[in-house]
């Protein structure tokens, strides 16, 4: 939850809870060309400009003389169905169908378009409900409140007696009624409501049932838009080969066989890079294995993961900067009954999004255009205008669905580089990578390094919690307020704040960077790692006190009734305790990250020869008030999936410097024939909305890796799972 | 080189190298860009088109081996009986997220109901293993691909 810890450090400007104060949060006038324009500022959304300058809005509903209504909001579609639960929030409360919300893009714009959470214009962190679900609500309100003014001031009766439904007013008295693009310029002059009351959860119409997702019509016929589809006139296509060592430069190229390939157009040579522009891909694919280049490999030219690895390892050995500290855990060790020692670590993980990356560049003299799907499109626009040597305000980015962002696409440098070659080439050039550019120049989920101790007393009840890991902070390269006295609250979310009761626990963070290989998010970040090895460790400490591993969870679980609560219901939807085959068995796991209590119970069969199979995932989750209940169980869906690919296929290795893995051969997804069956199972509350988009990703690794102990005996300690050593003895 | 191939039921002549991957003839040099690229080894099925219904990974398909052929993309699956079927089951059971191998998922799932009204999930595992879903979209492609197929008539 990082985002939320860094806007708590600047001063309070949220609306109050119970009513609106629409000073510095709202404003309500006339639209270019008519009708009604609410302009809101989300809490946290500018900083200190702000209060310095006033009112700063970042999100806007117009409603049109139409009855359109449209939402410009900074989110973006990347898969998650934002697409569709933002727009469910303003209808709920502005009494219109669905249908007739219309979102669109936001530009770049860093002042305006700041995500609450995040601090910066970015769809990221699973926060986009988070952020927006009391103040577009509140809007929603607000422009319902002036449209029943404006229809009774017209009718001259009591607003009280006016309804809003489904884009109208009536007047059941009077049997009149008026849609809302008729009233919208009245409702512009209307003053703006000081507090209007949000709907009951129990009078919600559309929160809480499932919608439509608005983006599918043209995903399932071809029409759908992405990055990677735009064609501007003239456009040329370019491909690239980068240094494969990072850091790496170009020593001499000899492009005569390149340049004689038929549609290649042009060959751009950069410092650590070259490229080959064409007419097509195939012809810009062709030059590119026809070019020959000679590396100056530079100083990692002999880096291999397992010195990453020892170095972490080593790093460990000191003592990090605390990240949690509850009780003495020193004495509470020492007079342990049973002290439970082990040592963690995960690999480095390609984001392998579907849509390789990509971005199509224009650069003129006087300004430069960009095309791209972005999860943070003011970082593009600054990246852009950096590159290119332009102003910020002669940087046009054009944002565009997203074939996958899982964190990649909050990143820049395929922007950068895109700007790089188009500096070079006259007219429009689209950039492509090719997969194995895509995975080989990936910014990666980090490696970490985990060593964990705990002490049980007589009972097997844990006294002592000890837990130490290194790693890189993505958060402090990316967003450097973030990172504080060595800590980040990303990098350490899921070690910290568990939902067990221990006495005594004491969290460390040691933050190192590993040479020559660049780190990025990745689907649920710092918890992709952290619960794993803190939920693979509970399960060594339940296993250490001979007790069943959901009983033991549960009898931490008094405090967390939320927490308690998922776990049962996991537990009893799987059959927990029922007997299996041999070598089967089921494996449990419990979270609370991104404001989402989660737990899963994975059932798996291993095979003779160590191939692990899960067969079953069944989850359940509290993520407190639903807002498109379909939404979330096809995010579950799809973060178990991406989990399971992890555990089971997911490392990236570096040998002399280079990526080992290419493509989908050596950096292998799960595919149909591998996937378990999954159940959803939601519990439903008032609570505030948890993030869904990445949860699940971290929940259900160490449900299969504990699974695979029930099943084996075989613990676990290291990502991905290594079916040699889960070969059945002879 | 100019050559001619039958696309969606139009004769289109195109000037480039015979052993030109029909994907990139389709994207960059006519324009269709429902066709998407993963790739380019055939490793993932996000290009998957019919030749003479049958599912093709176009990465890999040089343009000259196509001769005269009938090439269908995505862009057309829904005028075939199967095509229309998956794809108001895909709509039906919300199956996309970022949706971008679903053109592949939906050309690999319309050519297995067309030659196989009924399938099996040991059907459907052969048949859609080779398209990979990032996202994870699986449980639904299964659930859709069911639905299509009892959604009655003959599998087109």
């Amino acid at each position: 939850m990082f985002p939320d810890q860094i806007a708590s450090r600047t001063p309070d400007r949220s609306p109050s809870a119970n009513g609106l104060s629409r000073r510095g949060f709202l404003q309500a006038g006339a639209a270019a060309g008519g009708g009604l324009m609410l302009s809101l500022s989300l809490p946290f959304a500018s900083g200190e400009a702000q209060a310095a300058e006033g009112f700063a809005p970042n999100a806007f509903i117009r409603i049109a003389g139409d009855g359109q209504i449209v939402l410009t909001m900074p989110y973006v579609e990347m898969g998650q169905g934002t697409y569709t639960s933002i727009p469910m929030l303003i209808a709920e409360e502005l009494e219109v169908d669905l249908k007739q919300v219309r979102l669109e893009h936001a530009p770049p714009n860093e002042e305006l378009y700041a995500n609450p959470l995040l601090g910066v214009q970015a769809t990221g962190n699973s926060n986009a409900v988070r952020a927006a679900w009391q103040p577009l609500r509140q809007a929603g309100a607000v422009a319902r409140t002036m449209l029943v003014s404006a229809a009774a001031k017209r009718w001259n009766v009591d607003p009280a007696s006016c309804r809003a439904r489904s884009g109208e007013v009536r007047h059941a008295p009077t049997g009149r009624s008026m849609g809302y693009g008729e009233l919208a310029a009245d409702a512009a002059r209307m003053p703006v409501p000081e507090n209007v009351a949000l709907k009951r959860p129990e009078d919600f119409r559309l929160i809480g049932t499932p919608a439509k997702r608005l983006d599918t019509p043209a995903k399932v016929n071809g029409t759908a838009v992405y990055g990677i589809d735009v064609r501007p006139s003239g456009v040329k296509i370019a491909t690239l080969a980068q240094s494969p060592v990072f850091g790496g430069r170009v020593k001499s190229v000899n492009d005569a066989a390149a340049k004689a390939v038929n549609g290649v157009r042009q060959i751009v040579r950069l410092d650590d890079a070259v490229a080959v522009v064409a007419d097509h891909m195939g012809a810009a694919k062709k030059g590119l294995a026809a070019l020959q280049i000679e590396w100056d490999d530079g100083p990692h030219a002999r880096l291999t993961t397992d010195d990453i690895a020892r170095e972490l390892e080593q790093a460990t050995l000191k003592p990090g900067a605390v990240a949690q500290n509850i009780g003495d855990v020193g004495p509470a060790l020492t007079g342990a009954a049973t002290k439970v020692e082990a040592t963690y670590q995960v690999p480095f993980l390609a984001h392998a999004t579907m849509e390789p990356m990509n971005c199509t560049v224009h650069v003129r003299p006087d300004g430069c255009e960009v095309w791209v799907g972005s999860q943070a499109v003011a970082r593009v626009q600054a990246a852009a205008a950096k590159t290119a040597g332009l102003p910020l305000d002669k940087v046009v980015v054009h944002n565009h669905l997203i074939g996958g962002g899982f964190g990649r696409r909050l990143e820049s440098d395929g922007a950068a580089r895109a700007v790089e070659i188009a500096k070079q080439v006259e007219g429009p050039v689209k950039v492509v990578w090719t997969r194995e550019e895509d995975i080989q120049h990936d910014m990666y989920r980090p490696y970490w390094f985990d060593r964990l101790s705990a002490g049980l007393d007589k009972d097997g009840k844990p006294v002592a919690w000890n837990h130490r890991f290194a790693g890189s902070s993505v958060i402090a390269r990316w967003l450097p307020p973030g990172y504080n006295n060595g800590l980040d609250p990303d990098t350490t979310e899921g070690a910290i704040n568990l939902v067990y009761a221990f006495p005594n626990l004491h969290v460390e963070y040691l933050r190192v960077e590993p040479p020559g290989i660049p780190t990025a998010f990745w689907r649920s970040v710092g918890p992709s790692h952290n619960v794993f090895v803190t939920e693979s460790f509970m399960d060594e400490l339940a296993a250490a006190a001979k007790q069943d591993p959901v009983a033991y969870r549960r009898a931490l679980l008094d405090k967390t009734p939320r927490a308690k609560a998922v776990l049962e219901l996991a537990a009893e939807k799987a059959g927990w305790g029922r007997p299996l085959p041999p070598r089967s068995g089921r494996g449990v796991s419990l979270q609370h990250v991104f404001a989402t209590y989660m737990a899963h119970v994975a059932e798996v069969e291993v095979s003779k020869e160590g191939a692990v199979r899960v067969r079953r995932v069944v989850c359940a989750v509290d993520c407190g008030t639903v807002v498109n209940p379909d939404t979330v169980e096809a995010q579950i869906q799809s973060a178990v999936i991406f989990g399971i690919t992890a555990a089971l296929h997911g490392e990236i290795t570096l040998k002399n410097g280079r990526v080992e893995q290419t493509n989908f051969d050596t950096y292998q997804m799960l595919r149909i024939d591998e996937a378990p069956a999954i159940e959803v199972h939601i519990v439903r509350n008032v609570e505030a909305p948890g993030g869904m988009g990445e949860a699940g990703t971290s929940a259900i690794v160490p449900a299969v890796t504990n699974a695979i102990f029930a099943a084996t005996g075989k613990r676990l300690r290291k990502l991905p799972v290594d079916p040699a050593a889960l070969k059945q003895p002879a | 080189m100019a050559t001619t191939i039958k696309v969606n039921g139009i004769n289109r002549t195109v000037d480039v190298d015979s052993d030109t991957a029909l994907l990139w003839v389709l994207r960059d040099v006519l324009g269709m860009t429902g066709t998407k690229f993963g790739c380019g080894m055939a490793l993932c099925g996000a290009c998957t088109v019919h030749v003479d219904g049958a599912p093709t990974r176009s990465c890999i398909t040089p343009v000259d081996s196509i001769g005269g052929s009938a090439i269908r993309t995505i862009e057309a699956i829904g005028a075939t009986p199967a095509g229309a079927k998956i794809q108001k089951a895909w709509l039906d059971r919300e199956v996309p997220q970022c949706g971008y191998c679903q053109s592949g998922q939906i050309m690999s799932a319309s050519a297995l109901l067309a030659s196989n009204p009924r399938p099996t999930d040991s059907d459907i595992d052969d048949a859609m293993s080779g398209n990979i879903c990032r996202c994870g979209t699986y449980v639904r492609i299964r659930e859709a691909i069911k639905q299509a197929a009892q959604s009655g008539g003959q599998g087109g």
